[in-house]
C-alpha cells in the first residue's frame, strides 16, 4: 500500500510539513517493496486550488493513506470521495524516518 | 444640471464611507437635487440599507456568471483544460476517469472551452451574488450588490450593479468597498467625482496616500473628507497642503456621531449641526466640478 507523508525537505531526516496542499515535498512510501521517494509539490505556491491539485496528484499516484498536519476542506472532500485514509499528526517533532518506522 | 456620478471611497476601512454615502444621499434628496440614486458597491458587506429601516424591497435578482461543465461521456481525460486553467479550478484524474470543476474557483474566462478538442465542455450559469433594489421614503432609492458568502467575485458583482444603474437620470452615489484594489477601481472608473474619506491618524494617512495615487492615475476629479477630525495629529493636513489636494470638509470627532451611527440613524436627523458639514461638502464639490 502506498502512503504519502508531507515533508519539509527531500530526505528521511526531514521533519513532516504540517500543510498538505502547500507542503514542500511529498514522501512516497510503498510498504509492498519498502521503497521511499520524494516528489516536489508543484502546487505549493498556487494562488488558489493548491489542496485540490495535491489531492489530484495523490489519486493519480494510487495513494491509499496520507499523513500530514492538516487538510483543507476542498482537498478533504476529494480525497474522501476516493476513500483515501487521512491521518493528522499535530506535533511536529518526529522525522520522516521515525514516522515510516511507526507504520511499517 | 447634467447627470452626475459620485463615488465615496477611502483607503482605510472605518473612515466613514458608509456614513458619508447615506448622509450625502439624504442631504441631496432633501435639497431636491434631481433624482438621487444610492448604489452600494461594498458587495462583501453592503450595509447602506440598514440606514433606511422603512425602505421597501422592490426587486431582487440573481447575478450569475458562466462556469464550465464537463461531459464525462465525451471527455478523454487529456487534461488540456487543466493546463489552460489559470485558477486551478478543474480537476481531471485520468486513471480513475474523474473530471470536475470547482465553481467557486472558476473565473468564467472560457479558456477551457477553447482548450477542449472533444466538445466535452459546455457552460452553465452559476450564482455569484444578488442585486437588491430598495425604495426609500424619498429619493430614487438604493440599489445594492451582495456577493454570495465564500466567493471572491467582488468585481463581477460590482460591474453588474453598475451596468444596470448607469443610465439613471440624475445623480448616482456609489458607496465603494474599502482599499485600493480591483473592486475599488471598477467602482470609481467611470465616475465624475470621487470623495475620499479619511481620518487624521497614521493609518488614515498611509492608506489615503494609496487612494490618492489610484484616483490620480485614473485622472479623477476628487476631494477629501476628514472624519473624526482633531483626533490624531496634523500630518494629514500637511500632506494635503503639500500635494495641493482639496479638502471638502472636516467633521470633528463627536461621541454622539458614533453612537447614532451604531443605531443606524441618518445623522443629519439626529445630530445638531451635522447637516451643515454636508452642505459645505456638497458646495465645495460642485465648485470643483464647475
Amino acid at each position: 500500500m502506498k502512503t504519502i507523508i508531507t515533508a519539509a525537505e527531500p530526505n528521511l531526516k526531514s521533519l513532516m510539513d504540517l500543510r498538505f496542499g502547500r507542503c514542500q515535498y511529498f514522501c512516497l512510501f510503498d510498504d509492498a517493496n519498502g521503497g521511499v521517494s520524494f516528489i516536489k509539490n508543484e502546487g505549493q505556491d498556487a494562488q488558489g486550488g493548491a489542496g485540490t491539485k495535491a489531492a489530484e496528484k495523490m489519486i493519480s499516484l494510487g495513494v491509499k493513506r496520507i499523513i500530514s498536519g492538516d487538510f483543507g476542506p476542498k482537498a478533504k472532500e476529494l480525497l474522501d470521495k476516493f476513500q483515501i485514509q487521512l491521518i493528522k499528526i499535530t506535533d511536529n517533532n518526529k522525522s520522516i524516518n521515525e514516522i515510516i518506522s511507526s507504520i511499517k | 444640471m447634467k447627470n452626475l456620478k459620485i463615488a465615496i471611497a477611502s483607503g482605510k476601512g472605518g473612515t466613514g464611507k458608509t456614513t458619508i454615502a447615506v448622509n450625502l444621499y439624504h442631504t441631496l434628496v432633501k435639497q431636491n437635487k434631481q433624482n438621487i440614486l444610492l448604489v452600494d458597491c461594498d458587495v462583501e458587506e453592503p450595509n447602506d440599507a440598514l440606514f433606511f429601516s422603512d425602505a421597501e424591497v422592490i426587486g431582487e435578482t440573481s447575478i450569475t456568471h458562466l462556469v464550465p461543465e464537463i461531459n464525462i461521456e465525451k471527455c478523454t481525460f487529456c487534461r488540456k483544460c487543466v493546463e489552460y486553467c489559470e485558477y486551478n479550478a478543474i480537476t481531471v484524474i485520468p486513471p480513475v476517469k474523474y473530471a470536475e470543476v470547482a465553481t467557486d474557483l472558476c473565473h468564467s474566462c472560457g479558456a477551457c472551452l477553447y482548450a477542449c478538442d472533444f466538445d466535452a465542455i459546455t457552460e452553465k450559469p452559476f450564482e455569484i451574488g444578488k442585486m437588491i433594489r430598495y425604495q426609500t421614503q424619498n429619493g430614487a432609492g438604493l440599489t445594492e450588490g451582495r456577493l454570495n458568502v465564500g466567493l471572491a467575485f467582488q468585481t463581477p458583482v460590482i460591474r453588474h450593479v453598475k451596468k444596470v444603474t448607469k443610465n439613471h437620470d440624475g445623480i448616482i452615489i456609489y458607496d465603494a468597498p474599502p482599499g485600493t484594489s480591483c473592486s475599488v477601481v471598477s467602482t470609481i472608473a467611470d465616475v465624475d467625482f470621487v470623495i475620499l474619506g479619511t481620518e487624521p491618524t497614521p493609518f488614515g494617512l498611509h492608506d489615503l496616500k494609496l487612494a490618492v495615487e489610484v484616483v490620480r492615475n485614473l485622472e479623477k476629479s476628487f476631494g477629501i473628507v476628514i472624519n473624526k477630525a482633531h483626533l490624531g495629529d496634523d500630518k494629514i493636513y500637511k500632506y494635503l497642503e503639500e500635494k495641493e489636494i482639496p479638502l471638502l470638509v472636516e467633521i470633528p470627532f463627536q461621541r454622539e456621531i458614533a453612537e447614532k451611527y451604531a443605531e443606524s440613524q441618518i445623522l443629519s436627523n439626529v445630530v445638531d449641526g451635522y447637516e451643515d458639514y454636508y452642505l459645505q461638502m456638497i458646495d465645495n464639490m460642485f465648485k470643483l466640478l464647475n
